[in-house]
């Protein structure tokens, strides 16, 4: 079975972040990145299938980002994965969903699939979209969000939960689909100390928008960003006191009644 | 043009809070920019939700409702929403940003070769221009964003942000939107949905949210925040570390990783505030902390404090509260 893993590299979930002077972005200096946290449960889930299926069964790592994230891509071989295409291109920086969506795409589709994960979103852009427009270009379906996956014995389905408001959908789908990951779905291992040996000899594919067949940025530039706004400054804490807590606590509720007026 | 399509999401046959929300938006955008507003609800109690928002301001309101369409499927519903979109060739689209609309518009967005804003906390009109607002980096900024270009332009509005729409205007035409969907074409549907125990409000709709974090020491001590949260009417939520330690489900984790919560009201009891929980519920209107520690940064961000033993704080409050509601 041919597994595709997506992973984005995105800022520390710890970063503060910052609006640069010109206001048309964020401060990068300084920033520390990791691999987006619910890409780990993607790539956790990729490894499961392949010890589940055995065979010939593979896993490949898609990334899309700067040559950065080269460490990052290694941290998901040392996890386990097999290989990797590694797409970088100065074209690509602040790509938008269906950019994203049509480069990754064409490696897929380069690579063939059986069964693709990734994360539920990116917490960069919080988007959640790459992977449903991906779906829609690979002529696939999706299952967003999801907490349980099991594949059939003859590998040609799944069923899952997917979180929704106030409960879990179980879903069915026909495979190969794209299976996007929440928190929950599983537990991702550490790297070991002989993945991380064994990862530094495995294959990480680099390629270029050119590469792919690409002449230029496919369909970028859809969402214009007017302008970047930071968090409202957040006002003065009353703390509130009194000799007893008990009266504190009357006295909490009146400022929420008549005060806040939210009770 | 700047015709305007409301997506009325439909769960167990009734249409969501959030479509009376999207109804203002919409009434915001077609009052500066012109255009008309047409509905759409599909799915199980399709026909009897068109029939109880005629009064609502729409022209007209598309429905599409048969057994291909009775359970949840992207394909399936992404067909008929696509299909309406390029008959009454609107500018605007307005869904919600629930597990519905975030799973079903990406794809809607690429069939109908347009583009999608997910997660709107605000949307106006600017210079002639729609333009939404949203949060990025989980909420440490925010972008506004428009659309370069004449294309459908999909805005998903996160619950409770906007206040509902009220009833006004003649009665809308209702429309039987024909849907060519059948079963065998669908790959991937959903079977059930499970409820969550409890029976509480959803933490991304609900009004009041009572947290409780690492503090709560054992799974059996949410009792206390339950009883607090069942008589304001309110859900519970909980730290990551919290469901770490096991003591609630993931279900109920707000923050970067967990939910994203936009209450009126938000009691975080025994929660330091660390940056990834900020970032699940820092637009909550109202944040009360209860916490030992003065010098918890959860205080940097909440309205009001107590500085205290949740296990003392917690059931004088109820009591207090039981007192007057
Ligand atoms: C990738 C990543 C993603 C994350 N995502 C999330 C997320 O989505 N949501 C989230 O919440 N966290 C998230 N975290 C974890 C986050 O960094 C914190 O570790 C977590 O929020 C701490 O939870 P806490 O406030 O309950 O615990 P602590 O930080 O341990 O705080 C406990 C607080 O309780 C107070 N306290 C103790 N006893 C009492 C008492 N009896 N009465 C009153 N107060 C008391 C203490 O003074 C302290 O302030 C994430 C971390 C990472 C690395
Ligand atoms: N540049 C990228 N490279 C690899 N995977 C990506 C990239 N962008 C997005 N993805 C995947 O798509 C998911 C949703 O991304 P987004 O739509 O940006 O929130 C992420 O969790 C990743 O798994």
């Amino acid at each position: 079975m041919k597994i595709i893993t997506l992973l984005k590299r995105v800022p520390d979930t710890e970063a503060r972040i910052l609006i640069n002077q010109e206001g048309t972005g964020i401060r990068e200096d300084g920033l520390k990145y990791v691999i987006n946290p619910y890409d780990e449960y993607a790539i956790e889930e990729g490894l499961k299938v392949r010890e589940k299926v055995g065979g010939d069964s593979k896993v490949t790592v898609v990334t899309m980002g700067p040559e950065e994230a080269t460490e990052l891509i290694r941290t998901a071989l040392a996890m386990g994965a097999d290989d990797a295409v590694h797409i970088v291109d100065p074209l690509l920086e602040n790509a938008g969903p269906f950019t994203s969506a049509a480069v990754l795409a064409k490696v897929i589709e380069e690579e063939g699939f059986d069964i693709i994960f990734c994360g539920k979103q990116a917490i960069d852009d919080d988007m959640a979209q790459v992977q449903t427009i991906l779906a829609e270009m690979l002529d696939i379906p999706q299952v967003n969000v999801a907490t349980e996956f099991e594949l059939s014995d003859d590998g040609k389905k799944a069923v899952l939960s997917r979180r929704i408001e106030g409960g879990d959908e179980k879903y069915e789908t026909a495979l190969p689909a794209i299976i996007s990951c929440e928190k929950g779905l599983n537990e991702p291992r550490y790297a070991s100390l002989p993945g991380i040996m064994k990862a530094k000899k495995k294959e990480i594919r680099k390629k270029t928008l050119a590469d792919l067949g690409f002449e230029t940025k496919p369909q970028g530039g859809r969402a214009e960003i007017v302008r970047w706004l930071p968090l409202p400054k957040s006002g003065e804490c009353k703390i509130v006191e009194a000799e007893e807590l008990q009266d504190a606590v009357k006295e909490l509720v009146r400022l929420l009644r008549e005060e806040s007026k939210v009770l | 043009m700047t015709d305007i399509l409301v997506f009325g999401e439909l769960r167990g046959g009734k249409a969501k809070k959030i479509t009376k929300e999207l109804i203002t938006a919409a009434d915001r955008i077609a009052g500066e920019l012109g255009g008309e507003i047409n509905g759409l609800f599909v799915g199980e109690g399709a026909a009897s939700a068109a029939e109880e928002f005629k009064g609502y301001g729409f022209k007209r309101i598309f429905y599409a409702e048969d057994d291909a369409l009775k359970n949840y499927s992207t394909e399936g519903y992404a067909k008929v929403v696509s299909d309406v979109i390029k008959s009454t060739g609107a500018r605007y689209v307005l869904a919600g940003a629930t597990a519905m609309g975030r799973d079903l518009f990406p794809r809607v967005a690429a069939r109908v070769d347009g583009v999608m804003f997910s997660d709107c906390v605000d949307l106006r009109v600017e210079d002639g221009r729609a333009i939404a607002k949203r949060p990025v980096y989980s909420g440490k900024v925010f972008i506004e964003i428009t659309s370069k270009d004449e294309r459908p332009t999909i805005v998903a509005i996160r619950p409770n942000n906007i206040p509902p729409a009220e009833p006004k205007g003649d009665g809308a035409e209702i429309v039987k939107q024909d849907s060519d969907v059948t079963i065998d074409t669908i790959r991937a549907i959903a079977k059930e949905i499970v409820p969550l125990a409890g029976g509480r409000p959803d933490l991304t709709e609900a009004d009041i949210i009572v947290s409780g974090g690492r503090a709560m020491k054992d799974a059996s001590n949410f009792k206390i925040l339950e009883e607090l949260a069942d008589l304001l009417g309110g859900a519970v939520g909980a730290s990551r570390a919290a469901v770490d330690s096991g003591y609630a489900p993931h279900a109920l984790q707000v923050g970067q990783t967990g939910k994203i919560v936009n209450p009126k009201l938000y009691i975080a009891c025994g929660i330091s505030g660390a940056i990834q929980h900020l970032a699940g519920m820092r637009t909550s209107k109202v944040i009360v902390a209860i916490n030992k520690d003065p010098n918890a940064p959860i205080f940097e961000k909440a309205h009001y404090g107590i500085v205290g033993d949740l296990f003392e704080v917690v059931p004088l409050l109820t009591e207090e509260l039981k007192k007057i509601l």
